[in-house]
Order: structure tokens, then sequence, then C-alpha cells
């Protein structure tokens, strides 16, 4: 039984493709996979993900097999005296594996970045909707009054509580006061760094009302774990009416709103 | 210079003068020699005592991830301030060092330091490096940096907890994170240390590849090992003093306050902090200037090793010799200038990231050339299942899903969501543990007999490769699924997240996995040292392989050859057709190889 263990290695490396497609085959119906979206860029985003999933996918079982079927076939001791076939390689071939990698390469450079321009790069005419300045280890949120200026009196200032209005295009200033943050919405398919000393403008628009994750994700010290707001998406005549209530509430608490960039006690 | 020594040839073949190497003591022999072979074995010996130490670590972080505050076992008691529970700064201090453990204490140095040392002056062929004495130099400037590291630990505010990367401000600033404290400054230190020590390889090497290789070992005669540690040396040479300098503009940021790397009006912890003036982004810049390049300087000289292991144990000829040597270089030379994938979410210039993209998408393409060449290699052969080969199969195997996996992130709409998951700690893992690792083990195996004069335990070894086989994709797997939910590293306690908080038994099931893959080394460690003592001794070539390193005595003396070796071909001359033998080794005269084939065509 000389072959015996060219067969438990062959299934063994037969397990890594069918274990891996298996792996990601269950993975949604056990709930652990994209977390719902409800951005109108991130049908984009989850799209591109499940075509590289595919392309990646094929080459993944194409190679993998072709692994397993070498190991299978070539097992020295089902040769017997029959010497391994002397090739030093083909040029043909060469030539094919790398001018169609090369090419379908290239075609998802290309094809992905409207999708990323989207997000990342042609950004809405409008002022924006809200400033958020990430802090060791909170979201302080800025909406600008009555006056849609921020930076003036009448500013409504809170802390990791977002509420946004659906269905419009948001606009968020992003700062920090610290050290580097990541302002990562999950659901809404966001991700942006917050850099002290830099603005950066973040854009999206949600498709459905519903409360949300904001999570922390580019690691910002001891409580970086803990660095946990919510995002609520209201309609238009909710949201402006929870912006008025809000209002009232910190001027009932909080007279004199600090401008931000002081020093905070507490 | 005044004088000019000649050249002295002994007249007939013209075979360079071996100069007899000087009796030498305990301490000349064994710790400050300047014998590449020895050099070589400290630097082998040092880096897997450092692999333990990280492997340590990195239970400790899972133990963390997979069951948050709940009293660490055993050693909890040695750290905890009450009961055996782990404070959370406690927890980014321990994947911080587990990555620069990882990284700086064993993959670079295991690689460059322990095979780059022991091959290549016997691949090529020389009786020792260009330069012995900063060869033992390299080396002893690592001991700085172990103690720098090891040190860290005991000091006031523990050791460096800013993230691997250590981006500031966070690691600036005593006042953001407690570790940027003494623990960082012995960080930086550490790493110079180490770039000193990496440096002073290089240099080495590149001069000894270049001018020492014997008579007749061509440039394409060149063994990919080689090839390999050529390409990855100048790559160290190139990238590695913009590390250096950036290390000591942090050293000045912190205790200069030089400001380079701090913002204007930035307060941390309610407190105005430093000049300003300066720039995050620019320390993300330098750092992955280097460390970008860094990422193939930890595995292709792994590449090369397995592609040399390959034939051997295929009886095959390496398929595409040139176009692994190409693709090689290709990786190299665009692995200068992908740096900025790391920095897509940064608040880099959205537009630079286009470019980014782009290069990052074409550095795919060597690496696919060189899978297929492997798949190309295997396809026809022979294979012998010894637990080097086994180890050899899996990197290509483990490497696909590693290769494939960065092309998600390299997509940079697909990388705002997974950027900081735990899709990319699954995607480095594949290539440095499950590809570079898995290289290391299959190059140990290969190379022991050489080392050591005796052959590993093949039994035990097929049982290591399995166990850790199975436990590493049980660990490292599942990690994609969990970035698909968007599951961010770094995170001492996810699941008070409501988009996270069903995937605690998903990581309580990688951490047993993870228990495992360490428990099982255990196998190894007692079959290297039993080996290194009572394994059956090894003739000079157990495997019949082809390289100059089989025909020198197993282990070589100091000196290396007991011939002056001469080269007559390409080191992968398996299973030529009309000769005899299955192999033809580099110094197989031609008279040779035509007398056996003419024997067999009797």
């Amino acid at each position: 039984m000389k072959r015996l263990g060219g067969i438990f290695w062959g299934l063994l490396f037969l397990a890594v493709p069918v274990l891996g497609v298996a792996t990601f085959a269950i993975a949604p119906s056990i709930d652990v996979w994209l977390p719902k979206d409800v951005s109108v860029h991130g049908r984009e985003i989850d799209a591109l993900f499940y075509f590289i999933l595919a392309l990646t996918g094929v080459v993944f079982i194409a190679t993998e097999l072709l692994l397993f079927w070498f190991i299978w076939k070539y097992d020295a001791a089902a040769r017997g005296d029959e010497k391994a076939t002397y090739i030093q390689g083909s040029h043909t071939l060469e030539v094919v594996w790398t001018i169609v990698p090369a090419a379908t390469l290239l075609f998802l450079a290309i094809y992905q970045m409207n999708a990323w321009a989207n997000v990342k790069m042609r950004r809405p005419d409008m002022p924006p909707t809200v400033e958020v300045v990430a802090r060791q280890f909170e979201w302080r949120l800025r909406y600008p009054g009555r006056d849609g200026m921020l930076g003036t009196p009448d500013d409504l200032h809170l802390v990791n509580d977002l509420h946004l209005p659906v269905d419009e295009d948001i606009l968020v200033q992003l700062k920090s006061m610290d050290v580097l943050h990541s302002f990562f919405l999950p659901n809404l398919r966001i991700k942006q760094d917050a850099v002290p000393g830099m603005k950066i403008p973040v854009w999206f628009k949600a498709t459905e009302t519903g409360s949300w994750d904001i999570v922390c994700a580019e690691l910002c010290g001891w409580g970086h774990y803990k660095m946990k707001g919510r995002v609520t998406f209201v309609s238009r005549p909710e949201f402006d009416s929870w912006l008025v209530r809000k209002y009232a509430e910190q001027e009932a608490t909080q007279p004199a709103p600090e401008p931000s960039g002081t020093l905070v006690t507490n | 210079m005044s004088t000019v020594t000649a050249p002295v040839t002994i007249g007939q073949d013209h075979v360079p003068v071996r100069k007899p190497h000087p009796v030498l003591t305990f301490l000349s022999t064994y710790v400050f020699s300047k014998d590449h072979k020895v050099i070589g074995l400290q630097f082998l010996f040092s880096t897997l005592v450092w692999f333990l130490i990280g492997g340590l670590l990195a239970l400790a972080v899972r133990w963390q991830v997979a069951w948050p505050w709940s009293d660490v076992p055993v050693v909890g008691k040695l750290f905890a301030q009450e009961g055996g529970q782990m404070a959370p700064e406690f927890y980014t201090m321990l994947f911080t060092m587990h990555a620069t453990v990882m990284i700086f204490l064993v993959i670079i140095p295991i690689l460059a330091g322990a095979f780059g040392n022991f091959l290549i002056p016997l691949m090529i062929g020389a009786d020792d490096m260009a330069f012995p004495t900063l060869n033992m130099l390299g080396y002893w400037f690592m001991w700085p940096a172990f103690i720098a590291f090891g040190a860290s630990f005991f000091v006031e505010g523990g050791a460096a907890s800013g993230g691997w990367t250590s981006y500031p401000p966070l690691s600036t600033n005593i006042a953001a994170s407690p570790g940027a404290g003494w623990g960082q400054t012995l960080w930086l230190l550490g790493l110079t240390f180490v770039g000193v020590s990496s440096m002073l390889g290089s240099v080495n090497y590149m001069t000894t590849i270049i001018l020492m290789r014997a008579p007749g070992m061509t440039m394409f005669r060149l063994p990919m090992t080689i090839w390999a540690m050529f390409i990855t040396a100048i790559l160290q040479a190139f990238a590695l003093p913009v590390l250096t300098a950036a290390g000591f503009m942090q050293l000045a940021d912190r205790m200069f306050a030089t400001g380079f790397f701090s913002p204007e009006g930035s307060i941390i912890n309610n407190a105005v902090a430093g000049p300003g003036g300066g720039q995050p982004l620019l320390w993300q810049h330098l750092f992955w200037f280097y460390s970008h390049p860094a990422v193939y300087i930890m595995i292709l000289p792994a590449m090369g090793m397995v592609s040399d292991i390959l034939t051997c144990f295929a009886r095959k000829p390496l398929f595409g010799y040139r176009p692994m040597v190409y693709s090689v270089a290709g990786i190299a030379g665009l692995g200068f200038i992908v740096w900025g994938h790391h920095m897509f979410m940064s608040g880099m210039n959205p537009a630079l990231g286009i470019t980014f993209m782009v290069s990052t998408m074409m550095i795919a393409l060597p690496s696919a050339v060189k899978t297929f060449n492997w798949l190309g290699t295997v396809w026809g052969g022979k294979i012998q299942f010894t637990t080097s080969m086994l180890f050899a199969l899996s990197f290509v195997s483990m490497f696909i899903i590693g290769g494939l996996s960065g092309i998600f992130m390299a997509a940079t709409p697909v990388d705002i969501f997974i950027h900081d998951t735990y899709f990319i700690v699954a995607h480095f893992h594949y290539v440095l543990f499950a590809g570079t690792a898995m290289g290391v083990w299959a190059a140990i195996y290969f190379w022991f007999p050489k080392m050591f004069g005796r052959t590993m335990n093949e039994f035990w070894g097929k049982v290591h490769f399995f166990l850790t086989f199975i436990f590493l994709n049980g660990t490292f797997f599942t990690m994609h699924i969990l970035g698909a939910v968007g599951f961010p590293r770094r995170l001492a306690d996810a699941y008070h997240y409501e988009t996270f908080h069903h995937l605690q038994p998903m990581n309580a099931f990688m951490t047993y996995c993870a228990m495992g893959m360490v428990a099982c080394q255990v196998v190894f460690a007692i079959n290297f040292f039993w080996s290194m003592f009572y394994g059956p001794v090894a003739g000079r070539n157990p495997w019949n392989a082809n390289g100059l390193e089989w025909t020198a005595p197993s282990p070589p003396g100091h000196g290396n050859f007991d011939f002056q070796p001469v080269v007559y071909r390409g080191p992968y001359e398996y299973s030529v057709p009309g000769v005899e033998k299955d192999h033809l080794m580099q110094t197989d005269p031609p008279n040779v190889a035509a007398a056996a084939a003419a024997a067999t065509h009797h």
C-alpha cells in the first residue's frame, strides 16, 4: 500500500478548496456576512465585492483543484520506474498566463474607478450637514443652527448620537481633536480616517430609516474599543423637530455652549 | 595603497588558493564567530525563541478577543491588577508587540539572517561571505534590539501600544497612550538596531552574490533562493534608510518636541499638545515607503526556497526559470510604488489613491505568474511526500488564498468597507504565516541535514505539518468572513456593537484553533532538538538534490567546501532524458553526464 500517503495528502489539499468554498457558502446563512446596506453608493461597493469574489473564487477553485490533481496523479509511489517529465517551461503558456491576468487586473482597476470617485471624489456642492469631531473616546457632533453655518453661537452640540435625514445627500465634515480615528459606518459602507489638523469631507445618502452603529476603525488608544456611536436616519420633518427639541434641551442645560477647540474640563 | 598584492595562482587548473582557516577557540567558534553558517544558526535559534514569544503574545490577544474581560488562565496573575483580567491598554500593547516581534525579530531575520547567511555562500560555491566581520556585527546588532524590545515590557507604562505601525500622534504623545512613554522610545531604538543589522546583512549579501560565485556559476545558473535573497537585499538597502530617517524623526518628536508629525492645535487628553506644524500623514508615507517593500522582504526569500524544494521533490526542472526570476524582480520594482494602498482611507488625496490602486492591482500579476509556474513545476513530476515537500506544497496552496484576498483590498471601493477589519488580518496571516512560516518550515526540514549533519524525523515532521495545516486554516480562514461583517481589528471588545455582538462563538472557535496551532509546535521543538543529536546521520546529499551546498560535507566545516566547486549547469537538471540517475548536480562535469548518457544507451 505505497499509495496510501499520496491519497491522504491529496485529500488534505483537496479539502482546501472544498472547505474554503463551503465556508463562504454557509457564512451568509449564519449571518456572518456583509451587514445590511442602507446607502445609495453601497450597492456599487457590494456589487464590486461580489464580482471580485466570483472572479477570485473561480481562480481559487481552479488553481487549488489543479494542485490537488497534480499531487494525486504524480505521486512518485504511483509512477513506478517512470521518470518525471523533463520540461523547462513553455513560452506560450508564460505569455498566456501573463497577458490574461494582466488584462483582467487592468480591467478591474479601470472598472472600479467610477465607484471610488462617487464615494471619495465627487463631493456634493453643499454646506456641511454636520461636523463630526473625533476625540479619545467619543464622537463630538456639531450641527449648524438656524443660520446654516458652523461655528456660530446657535450651533447644536451633541455626543455620539448622530441623527440625519433619510433620502438626502449628507455632507459630514470630519475632524479629530487629538489622535487618528476612523469614522466607520458598516451599514453605509463608509470609512474615513479622522486626522488631527485636517478637515475631511465625507458624503453619503441613506435609503431607509433606522439606527446603526458608528465604529472607530483606527487604533486610537486604550479605549478604542468603546468609541461607539449611533447614527439614526429619520424623515425630514422628524429630523427638523428633533433638531428643535435638542436645541431647546441644550439651551436649558447649557446656556453658553463652549466653542470647540478650547480646553474641556471634566 | 602603496603595495599591490599579486593574485596567487596554482599553476595547472587556475583554481584560486583556498586560505586555510585558523584554529579557533570556543568563543570565536560558537559565539563571536565570523563563519556564515554559525551566524546563520545564531540567527535561527534567536528567531525561533522570539517566534515562541510572539506566538504566546498572539494567544493572549486571541484570549481577549474570544472571551473579553474574563480571567486569563495561569499567567493572568502576573500582569493583572485584580484577578486575572486583562486591561484594555494591556491588550493594545499585546497586539502591538505581537506584530513587532513577529515582523522585526522573526520573519525578517529568519529569512535574511538565518537562511540568507547559511545558504548564500554554500549555494554559490563561496567559502564565506565577502565581509565576515560585518556579518558577525550584523548578528550582534540584533542584541540591542532584543534587549530594547524585551526590556520595554517592564518599563513604566509598558511596551509600545500604538500598533506596530506606530502612527503619531498616538505614539508620540504620552498623554494619548501610556505605551507612548519609555515603551515607544525603546521600540524606536529596537527598530533602528534591527535596521542596522539588516543593512549590514544586505550589503554583504549583494557583494557576496555579485563577486564570490564559483567558477561557472553565472547569474542565470543561480538557484531561485539566491535570486530571491539578492533581490531582497537590494530592496532592504534602498528602502531601509527611509524607515531609519522616519524613526529618528519620531524619536526627535518625542525627545525634542520637533513636531514633524504633530499638527497645530491638537488637544490630547484635555491638554494642548506639542508645538505643531507637522503632519501625521507624513509618518504614514515614510513608514509604508519602507514597510510595503518590507512585505516582499518577508516573502520573496520564502518563495525562492520553496521553488528549490518543489523542484527537488517533484524531480523536475523549475517551470519557467527566467520568468520566475523576472517576476521576483517585477515584484520588487512594483513594490516600491504601491505603499499608498495602506493609506486609501487615511485622508490622502483620493486621486492619488487611484494611482496606487492601479499599481497595486498590477503587482498581483508577477505573483500570479509565480503561482502558475509552481503549478507547472509540480505537473508531470514524480512527487516525494517528504515533510519538507508538504510544507512547500502548502505554501503554494496558501499563497493562492493570500494572493487572491489581496485583490479585494486593492479594489479601493471594496477597501472602504474591509479596511482595518479582520479581512486584512486574514490576508496578511495567509501571506506571512501560511505563506512565509510554512516556507520556513519547509526550508528547516530541507536544510536541517546540512546544518547539523542529521535528518529530522519524518513521521513526527508530518504530524507537525498536518496539525499546523489544519489549525492554521481553522484560525485564519474564518477571519475572511468575520471581515465581511466588518469586524474591526484591534478592538479589545467588539461585542457591545449591535453589528458584531453575535460573533463571539466564531472568535472562540478561532482561539481554540490558535491554541492548537501553538501547542502542536511542541512536536516540532522536540523533533528539532532530538534530531540534532540523535537523528539518522545524513550524507552530503540526502535528498539527491542538485545545488552546490549538497556537494559540501554535512555539516560543512569552516571554509565550506573540501574541493573547489566548478559549475557546469543550472540548478534544476532533474530527470534529464538519457541520463541514468534522475538528477545532474551543478558540479557534475559534462563528460560524466555524457558518459552516463552513453551508459544508458548501451
